[in-house]
């Protein structure tokens, strides 16, 4: 074979940032994050993105209230353990329970594609109501449109919620201290291999369900158990973006046990095989806490006397301040760095 | 999780550890051929586990990195035109073309749709009749087989409407360009075990040979990495150099052979250029005679598509093991995973990706 020169070999030139919304910028990722921080913010926000939760939180006339909005667009509407309906009000009332509020109304916004047949619609709006019940918040407001065609996939759902945060309560993601100690409320990965698992085209099938579930009742007998910093749930971009997000917001650096991470055998199995990671994979129904270090214990032995938190335990610690970082132990004893996911998850080649 | 725990465990990691200490005295430089490989170092935080005297390099073995920048573009005007439904692996998808990639066709209304499998995008050509499908059919010995089939199906099943556009490339060729290098630093080689699943590895030993460089067939779990490790490093200490199954439940010399009957009833090998590297002679696989007619290539003309390298970023040095990610200027800064200057920025497998997921505080303390 003749010598090949390697020098001067290289690379393509640089790709240009896109000039059109691409489906990784609704991944709950550093894309989104991109397009919330460049875009939105500049012209309609009015807090620093370091402050920002999963709900706004306001005083009005001395009493806190946290407000929050979230629109629900999943495919298949009907997956293994949950649906759109059931998705749309646990999204909103766990976006208020994470600022610790006692969600008390949500609104419910349908965009409806022409020809979903009512039944279909009439068993959302039934598993809607108990989701509702479940969660103890009512539905105050609604508004309903239709498109034709092919102008939306089905059926879309916006919910907005209110909720007061009880005196005392101050719960952000900018709390987390050095020695705080970390818990996540169960097993991680089930709502977003549970939907992906009911697409057809993946041929693969688990019995698996979706974890979809309102947290607002865990969350208030953990805040009566001890001094709860930070809650988040861990939905789109899974428990790292959340772990990555909060180490940026407290800039703190946060070090989590691999072993002690929870993963179904099924969840486990299907991220090895489509070359994904449990860490980012979504959650409807768990929750991630920093808490104070010597209320762990109690606020631990509380959550598993829950029904949505009996898989709950100690996932890591915040190590020190001053860095924002997230660490992995991981389970042979190495050491490396968590990222956010940079766009779409894509299942590797080979 | 069986067959897995087994190769995670702990106590075994530490054990291998401890037995490859004990056997290296010098310097070695070894190279894992695979990105899979690369990343499961990374992933298991192994890398930084190791004897310092071993220096780990990372190889040309992934797919996504090593495609071709003008087979990138042609994928990208056949995906932009209409009629067309482009199917593909999921991460060929975020891989810059010269101008931009397939995620920013599909954002104007390409249709562009993600397979695991390439017989399901016979399958979407059989459901779609006045379409066009198009399968981007990349990948080394592993992949080609599956595509192989795919080719192999749609003929048995008089389908017109499905082409393919191969970018197949060869593990041995890329080897020994390697070595022949007049820069090459490589001492021994970690062999990619799934290649080898399919191929056997009746091809390394005269390599081994030629080159007086330990070949060691690997698998991808931490056991794995570390029993292939030892093994180099037991090799090299002895001035031994030969070629070595350390992956035994899943390669056998001669492979697989129904996969590589597939593979060879369709392609033939033939010279293919290498991203980053340039022509490598005899390194990949293209469509036979017999099964012209399903050359994407030719189907739709974007044979004349070239397009040249520019010189921003280092990808051929790094998928050569000449360089270490961070010491390209850009890594990290102009060069990230939401906005790769380069391939191996962009696949999970890809050697700057997985340094800049697992490893930026090395760089940045």
């Amino acid at each position: 074979m003749d010598e090949l020169n390697f020098e001067g070999y290289t690379c393509p030139v640089p790709i240009r940032p896109t000039d059109t919304v691409m489906l990784g910028h609704g991944s709950g990722g550093s894309l989104s994050r991109d397009l919330r921080d460049q875009l939105f913010l500049p012209e309609l926000g009015k807090a620093a993105p370091r402050l920002l939760d999963d709900s706004a939180v306001l005083t009005i006339e001395g009493q806190r209230f946290a407000l929050t909005t979230d629109s629900h667009v999943v495919s298949p509407l009907f997956f293994p353990g949950g649906d759109i309906g059931r998705l749309a009000i646990c999204g909103t009332v766990n976006d208020l329970a994470m600022v610790g509020a006692l969600p008390a109304a949500l609104t419910c916004g349908f965009v409806i594609e022409e020809g979903l047949s009512f039944d279909l619609l009439q068993r959302v709006v039934a598993s809607i109501k108990n989701a509702a019940q479940e969660a103890g918040v009512y539905i105050a407001a609604g508004d309903t449109k239709v498109v034709q065609k092919g102008g939306a996939d089905q059926l879309f759902i916006n919910t907005s919620g209110m909720g007061r945060i009880p005196e005392g309560v101050n719960i952000s993601g900018v709390n987390a201290k050095a020695g705080d100690v970390i818990i996540v409320s169960g097993t991680i990965g089930d709502h977003g291999i549970a939907v992906l698992s009911a697409r057809e085209d993946l041929g693969f099938e688990t019995k698996l369900e979706s974890d979809v579930a309102p947290l607002n009742h865990l969350v208030q007998a953990m805040i009566g158990a001890g001094d709860v910093h930070v809650l988040r749930d861990p939905t789109r971009g899974g428990l790292a973006t959340s772990l990555v997000e909060i180490s940026e917001q407290s800039n703190v650096t946060i070090e989590v046990n691999e072993q002690a991470l929870p993963v179904k055998p099924a969840v486990k199995a299907a991220c090895e095989m489509l070359g994904f990671d449990p860490l980012y994979i979504a959650n409807e129904g768990k929750l991630v806490a920093f808490v104070k270090e010597s209320d762990a214990a109690k606020i631990l032995g509380m959550m598993k006397k829950t029904k949505y938190g009996e898989d709950a335990v100690l996932i890591g610690k915040v190590i020190g301040s001053g860095k924002p970082q997230v660490r992995l132990k991981t389970a042979i004893g190495g050491t490396r760095l968590v990222d956010m996911l940079p766009g779409e998850m894509l299942p590797r080649i080979c | 999780m069986k067959y897995l725990d087994e190769y995670r465990d702990p106590a075994k990691v530490k054990s291998l550890l401890r037995e490859i200490e004990a056997a290296v005295t010098k310097n070695w430089v070894i190279m894992e051929i695979c990105g899979g490989q690369t990343h499961a170092f990374l992933h298991h935080g192994l890398d930084a586990m190791l004897p310092p005297q071993i220096e780990l390099v990372h190889g040309p073995g992934c797919p996504v990195c090593v495609t071709p920048l003008e087979q990138i573009d042609r994928a990208i005007a056949i995906a932009s035109q209409p009629g067309v439904i482009f199917t593909s692996y999921g991460d060929m998808l975020r891989v810059p073309g010269s101008m931009k990639d397939l995620f920013a066709v599909r954002a104007q209304g390409g249709d562009i749709r993600v397979v695991y499998s390439p017989l399901e995008a016979v399958q979407i050509a059989e459901a779609n009749p006045e379409k066009q499908v198009v399968f981007f059919a990349i990948g080394f010995e592993t992949t080609a087989p599956a595509n192989a089939m795919a080719v192999l199906q749609a003929k048995h099943k008089n389908i017109k409407n499905f082409s393919v556009l191969v970018s197949h490339v060869r593990v041995p060729p890329a080897m020994e360009a390697i070595l022949a290098s007049t820069s090459n630093r490589v001492q021994a080689f970690l062999a990619a075990g799934h290649v080898c699943a399919v191929m056997g590895f009746h091809e390394y030993p005269p390599i081994a040979e030629k080159y007086r460089v330990p070949i060691v067939v690997t698998g991808f779990e931490p056991v794995d990495l570390l029993n292939g490790l030892l093994a180099a490093v037991r090799q090299l200490e002895s001035g031994r150099a030969s070629a070595e199954n350390q992956y035994q439940r899943a390669v056998r010399l001669e492979g697989n052979g129904s996969a590589q009957r597939a593979l060879r009833s369709v392609f033939v090998p033939m010279d293919r250029k290498w991203r980053g590297i340039g022509v490598i002679p005899q390194s990949g696989w293209g469509l036979s005679p017999d099964f012209q007619g399903f050359d994407a290539e030719k189907r739709f003309d974007v044979e004349n598509i070239f397009t040249q390298e520019s010189t921003l970023c280092i990808a051929g040095e790094i998928l050569q093991g000449l360089k270490k990610p961070f010491q390209c200027a850009a890594f990290g800064k102009a060069c990230k995973p939401g906005a790769p200057l380069g391939a191996p920025m962009v696949s999970s497998e890809g050697a700057c990706a997985a340094y800049y997921k697992y490893h930026r505080d090395v760089i940045y303390g």
